[in-house]
């Protein structure tokens, strides 16, 4: 690529790109070690109740077993839940741990762990555990534990429980003649990312370990397993560079970490655990959740009241909870506004963060409700959301730090066509199939979290810049790459971006899009005081013609750092570095978000999602012909990897509004469809046109001026496809998946 | 999956004897959904017998006019072959709406056969199923029934065939070949896969031993008046909750002969010839082809989720009727179903 | 009696293959699949392991020139094969046209569907029933995308099959990545 600046705003291909199409970049399961063996899980095949006894014998004289390690003969792991809080995404309650007693608390909980010669040999073995159980009968439909339900939990860190009612909701709804209540459903969903969890410890020798997992923040897995064995920090690598997909899901340790570790550190040998489609279905999920939505508007369209209320599905032995109904107070200009946000426990593991977690389920029912609400009104969907346009957080009463959501209503509207829509249902026909155009708002926080980063030039003219941060596909090092190539003026072939080890400087998890903001800013400013310190040396050069410049007066390019107002006095990077009396200079610096900033200010990313579907009402049959998804996110850093995170969140919408469902057979308390085959995520002839639209958007939350993108992309698309059919068919599905049979 | 002894067989008898005289062998050729099984720990044979060397990649004319293709012919290859593609465009047609390309390519014609059901608790090797374990009960009657059968079904199993080239074959009469430790035999596709009664642990006639060797396809006819309609939970790479394979000979305005055939429903690809001799006569028209799906169904009976399929199958049923009679067959690459 | 029976391991086979162009002779058990032989044994990693069912596609492979599930293979039963993986197509210093493409189009995310993609649709042009985009659609949908690349899937491929110059990344307009 050639040396254009700025890199940050275009669309570069990624820095990766090569690694990836060429089979080269390396995932958590595809790194070795001599004499390494394999471990493979065993999964109960009850959902609750004990084991009684375990039958190993034939187990152990299979070929090639070295060892099986059940709850019976573990070696000693911590009682206390402490250890095991060392988990930076840890949620109330206390943490599953794999093996620890005869207690099984859900379907296809690992009950032995067999290790073997070759990945075969343990595979074989694993099939010949014998376990007897005492089985209790599970519950795992939230509808069953409904009555139950409670909101009595310790609130999950981070996760604000919903705001106290502000009006009179209920009053407003009864004194207000157009007024809807209706429940919805989004079927529990499963992240299904396409590399399964899979951890690959390496015995180094002397209590060293270098573990490569399948995590969306290295520091994690490391903080957990050094808490959990009692290691030495000092001894334990977590290297991670590359996560095929993880969508929250790896946000926490699974029970692949511990189980490898464990063997490992009791084989002293290196071990490889790589779990099955199947088991990709025995951890987090998207919970089950029952919402129930009320508005209620004045004739002219003007919201009187919205109360939305969720129960949520939880495990027996965490509270996970996500912010769900959070958004019906702050996406529109309410006087009357309630929320109640429920758990209800029951026999499953616990839930995790999946894509948006909260706001994917919570913003759905609201923009479905509001679609209802404009069919009632006669009102225009579109007009209906900018009547209710909300230009303050009814939450926190406080301003957005921006909201381009208008420019994205107005673009997408634009872009899709959304004026040649007839707003009648069923009035829009092509051949034998129904057209429906359906629209709907798209909202997530936009955050950003502590992050450190380190920065190195060499004399040779090549930039490292480097954060323990990871890139789940996101295009992490591609950003860096941009930013940091931009500061020093340097070709981004020049630049090397390292992530995913926790050797790099310290970084949080990578989840609620706040990566890019974080990462970036702290890449940005650790490049800043790389470049302090190199005008320093430059200084200091005998007769440097920059002996008096201050930073403000140079300027880095060409590989140089020459003064602004005379660019023949310069010095080269080389000489700067030279000067240094080192190989190379690096510099450190730390981000952390504005906290005065926040105070004052909202912050969140939006999103006018336009969705058509045209349906062949007899046979039940929906296609997504085109969805147009506008987005308001601040600075897009890079637009090619930046609409991919977009497509990639409305390719999962149009899966939540059509095709994806995990289903549990409530008398065995275990997932029938814990398959690829059988639980359906889109495929390549689900997906058309899909166009997206970046609308400016200058924010100030943070010297880059990014929001985030990893959820936004997925919020509201679902609502704008269900709304969508409906305006085909007439008919109003409020249960997802639409599946056939609900058009019949 | 459990490790176990592996034969290259290098003749037809030779294979043969290798599986016959060993309860605990099996065949193997694309793997496809054998392998697949194993690894769920569904299927554990003691020993694989590896048929992928015998000589049965050929297609042949037949001298009644017709086809006989090698039990091992791809899938692929059968779709795509120009023959196939001229005179029984439903048989490719159906090929190309199943699996995937990958694994079209390697599935083979006797082995698409053989596919097992897809029930969910099949799959699931810690619940009771009657079919993988005779005797120890249904856990798909009172569980998640959504893709289950509709027609045929028992008191001992609730499971559908998934295949849906079968369904063309069963729409156009094929005859299967079949060799055996007793030498050779022939069966009509209508006969060789069965229906659960009590015995659901077998899914067709073939005897222990037995192998499938060819295809044979009557002389063509239906010219472009074919049609096969699949309608699953996406829009591709996905099992048949209901598909129709439906062809008619038109007589100037009227039906002459009429041939449909559902897949998704039953045990076995459900074919009425009660149901295609109404048609018989008949200007083609949604009337008529709804008394034919009538027919078809009669004694369908749902479990409740999958009582959608009654309807949806019927729907079907006229639609593909319509597509094959206006000689406009379904396009699979094309998801407007027209 | 047979291994599954017993304790004792199954009797190895001698296998010949080609991966790649390069002959490999190996004595393995029955039980080894064709992806897994690639992955653990020959340290070939590109092939993904997605599902180990045929149900994702992460796997492909061109054996004898044909795409197929490599987890649903027996090793043992590729005697002879020539075997061609994501890393026979092409370097990151002379890429395959069709690997080139993808990097053009930001075909793919987190890049553990790619080699599968690729492998995919190198078969499928070799196969010669993809002439548009609704057939790219119906002929890779075994070829599961969970980060939602299928756009710029569909797009890479199209020019590659159009033998033309994919546009390239990096002017600074959104339409140039579309």
């Amino acid at each position: 690529m050639s040396n254009v600046h700025p890199y940050v705003g275009r669309a570069e291909p990624r820095v990766d790109g090569a690694l990836k199409v060429t089979g080269r970049a390396k995932y958590a399961a595809e790194f070795r070690a001599d004499d390494m063996v394999y471990a493979a899980a065993v999964p109960a095949t009850i959902a609750k109740g004990r084991i009684v006894a375990l039958d190993l014998s034939r187990a152990l004289s299979a070929p090639g077993v070295l060892d099986i390690l059940t709850h019976e003969n573990r070696p000693e792991i911590p009682e206390s839940d402490e250890p095991y809080l060392n988990d930076m995404v840890a949620v109330p309650g206390s943490p599953f741990r794999p093996l620890k007693d005869d207690r099984i608390v859900y379907g296809g909980q690992a009950i032995a762990l067999v290790i073997a010669d070759t990945h075969e040999n343990a595979r074989h073995a694993a099939s010949l555990v014998a376990a007897e159980y005492e089985a209790e009968t599970p519950v795992v439909d939230v509808a069953a534990a409904r009555g139950e339900a409670y909101d009595t939990f310790e609130p999950r860190d981070g996760i604000p429980p919903p705001p106290p009612p502000r009006g009179d909701a209920e009053a407003a709804f009864e004194g207000s003649a157009i007024r809807l209540r209706h429940d919805y459903r989004v079927a529990p969903e499963h992240h299904n990312p396409m590399e399964m969890m899979a951890t690959t410890v390496v015995w180094e020798g002397e209590g060293r370990l270098t573990i490569h997992t399948k995590t969306q923040g290295v520091i994690n897995p490391k903080n957990y397993i050094c808490a959990v064995f009692g290691l030495d920090p000092d001894k334990v690598i977590v290297n991670s560079p590359f996560v095929g997909g993880a969508f929250g899901m790896a946000l926490r340790p699974h029970y692949d970490l511990m189980l490898a570790t464990m063997a490992a550190l009791k084989l002293e040998r290196s071990v490889r655990l790589v779990l099955t489609r199947a088991q990709m279905y025995t951890m987090g999920w998207r919970p089950d959740t029952l919402q129930t939505v009320a508005l209620s508007a004045s004739a002219d369209g003007a919201l009187t009241s919205i109360s939305h209320h969720a129960v949520q599905a939880t495990s027996r032995y965490e509270d996970y909870q996500e912010p769900t109904v959070n958004w019906s107070g702050l996406l529109y200009d309410c006087p009357n506004v309630s929320l109640k946000y429920e758990l209800a426990k029951i026999d499953t593991a616990t839930p995790s963060d999946m894509r948006a977690p909260g706001a994917t389920l919570g913003v759905y029912a609201l923009e479905a409700a509001m679609d209802e609400l404009s069919y009632e009104l006669g009102i225009d969907p579109l007009e209906l959301r900018l009547k209710n346009y909300a230009e303050r957080d009814g939450n926190d009463d406080k301003p957005f730090s921006s909201k381009e959501l208008k420019a994205a209503y107005a673009q997408g509207a634009e872009r899709f066509g959304w004026s040649k829509r007839s707003p009648e249902p069923r009035s829009m026909r092509d051949g034998k199939e129904l057209v429906g155009l359906g629209m709907a708002t798209g909202c997530w926080e936009a955050m950003m979290q502590p992050h450190s980063a380190s920065a190195t030039l060499s004399a040779d003219g090549r930039l490292e810049v480097a954060c323990g941060t990871a890139d789940i596909g996101t295009g992490t090092y591609t950003i860096l790459s941009q930013i940091a190539a931009d500061e020093f003026g340097l070709d981004i072939g020049d630049v090397t971006a390292r992530v995913g080890d926790t050797t790099l400087p310290m970084a949080p998890v990578e989840g609620g899009s706040w990566g890019a903001a974080s990462a970036g800013n702290a890449v940005r400013a650790a490049c800043k005081a790389l470049k302090e310190d190199l005008l320093k040396h430059a200084r200091g050069l005998d007769g440097s013609p920059l002996s008096n410049a201050a930073i403000d007066h140079v300027a880095f390019a060409n590989g140089r750092i020459a003064l602004g107002s005379d660019e023949s006095q310069s010095v080269s990077f080389a000489d700067a570095v030279r000067a240094s009396g080192q190989a190379a200079v690096s510099a450190k610096a730390d981000f952390a978000p504005d906290e005065d900033f926040s105070k004052k200010f909202a912050a969140y990313t939006h999103s006018a999602v336009f969705a058509e579907v045209k349906v062949d009402e007899e046979l039940g049959v929906i296609r997504v012909t085109r969805v147009v998804s506008a987005i308001a996110a601040g600075k897009i850093l890079n637009l090619a990897t930046a609409r991919s995170q977009i497509l990639g969140g409305v390719v999962m919408g149009i899966g939540m509004a059509l095709h994806e469902e995990t289903l549990w057979d409530k008398r065995l308390g275990r997932v029938v469809n814990a398959n690829l085959g059988e639980y359906h995520v889109p495929a390549h002839a689900d997906i058309q046109n899909i166009d997206v639209i970046f609308v400016e958007e200058d924010d100030k939350a943070n010297p880059l001026g990014v929001k985030g993108l990893g959820e936004i992309g997925i919020v509201g698309a679902a609502a704008a496809i269900a709304n969508a059919v409906f305006h085909a068919t007439g008919r109003r599905v409020r249960d997802l998946p639409i599946t056939i049979e609900k058009l019949l | 999956m459990i490790n176990f002894g592996y034969t290259r067989a290098a003749t037809i008898g030779e294979a043969i004897q290798a599986v016959a005289g060993d309860p605990q062998a099996r065949f193997i050729a694309g793997g496809t959904n054998l392998v697949d099984l194993m690894k769920y720990g569904v299927e554990r044979p003691g020993r694989l017998v590896d048929i992928t060397r015998l000589p049965l990649k050929h297609m042949e004319d037949t001298p009644g006019g017709g086809l006989k293709i090698g039990a091992l012919v791809p899938n692929s290859d059968l779709a795509y072959d120009a023959r196939v593609e001229r005179d029984y465009p439903l048989l490719s047609s159906a090929i190309l709406a199943g699996a995937s390309a990958q694994l079209r390519n390697a599935a083979t014609t006797g082995g698409n056969l053989l596919q097992r059901t897809r029930c969910y608790y099949f799959y699931d090797a810690a619940a009771p199923c009657n079919k993988r374990e005779p005797g120890s009960g249904c856990s798909a009657i009172g569980g998640v029934t959504r893709v289950h059968a509709i027609l045929g079904a028992s008191s001992s199993c609730i499971a559908t065939h998934p295949s849906d080239m079968c369904v063309a074959l069963a729409a156009l009469g094929a005859t299967v070949h079949v060799e055996g430790p007793d030498g050779a035999r022939t069966v009509a596709f209508e006969d060789f896969h069965r229906l659960p009664g009590d015995a659901p642990e077998k899914d067709n006639t073939l005897a222990h031993g037995e192998m499938v060797t060819a295809i044979e396809l009557p002389a063509p006819r239906f010219g472009s008046n074919h049609s096969y309609l699949k309608l699953r939970d996406r829009l591709s790479y996905a099992f048949a909750l209901v598909s129709v394979a439906a062809a008619v000979e038109l007589d100037g305005d009227r039906i002459a002969e009429a041939r449909v055939a559902l897949g998704g429903v039953a045990h076995k690809p459900w074919r009425v010839p009660e149901a295609e001799a109404l048609l018989k006569g008949e200007t083609p028209s949604p009337d008529a082809f709804g008394k034919a799906a009538d027919r078809l169904l009669e004694g369908a009976v749902g479990q409740g989720e999958n009582d959608f399929k009654i309807e949806l199958a019927r729907r079907a049923v006229i639609r593909a009727l319509s597509q094959a009679a206006a000689g406009t067959p379904q396009v699979q690459s094309n998801k407007i179903v027209n | 009696m047979s291994p599954a029976q017993s304790g004792s391991a199954p009797e190895p086979v001698s296998v010949t293959l080609s991966v790649n162009g390069q002959t490999h002779t190996l004595s393995l058990e029955p039980s080894v699949t064709l992806l897994d032989l690639l992955r653990e044994r020959l340290h070939l990693t590109g092939s993904k392991k997605g599902c180990d069912q045929g149900q994702c596609g992460a796997c492909t492979v061109l054996v004898d020139g044909r795409r197929v599930n490599s987890c649903l293979q027996l090793a043992v039963m590729k005697d002879g094969a020539e075997i061609t993986t994501i890393e026979g197509l092409g370097t990151p210093d002379r890429l395959h046209p069709m690997q080139a493409a993808f990097i053009a189009h930001d075909a793919f995310q987190c890049g553990y569907c790619t080699p599968g993609q690729i492998c995919s649709a190198v078969g499928m042009l070799g196969e010669g029933h993809a002439h548009g985009p609704e057939e790219i659609r119906e002929l890779m949908s075994g070829n599961l995308c969970r980060c939602g690349a299928y756009t710029n899937i569909v797009d890479a491929i199209e020019d590659a099959r159009r033998g033309r110059e994919a546009p390239t990344l990096g002017t600074p307009s959104l339409e140039a990545a579309e």
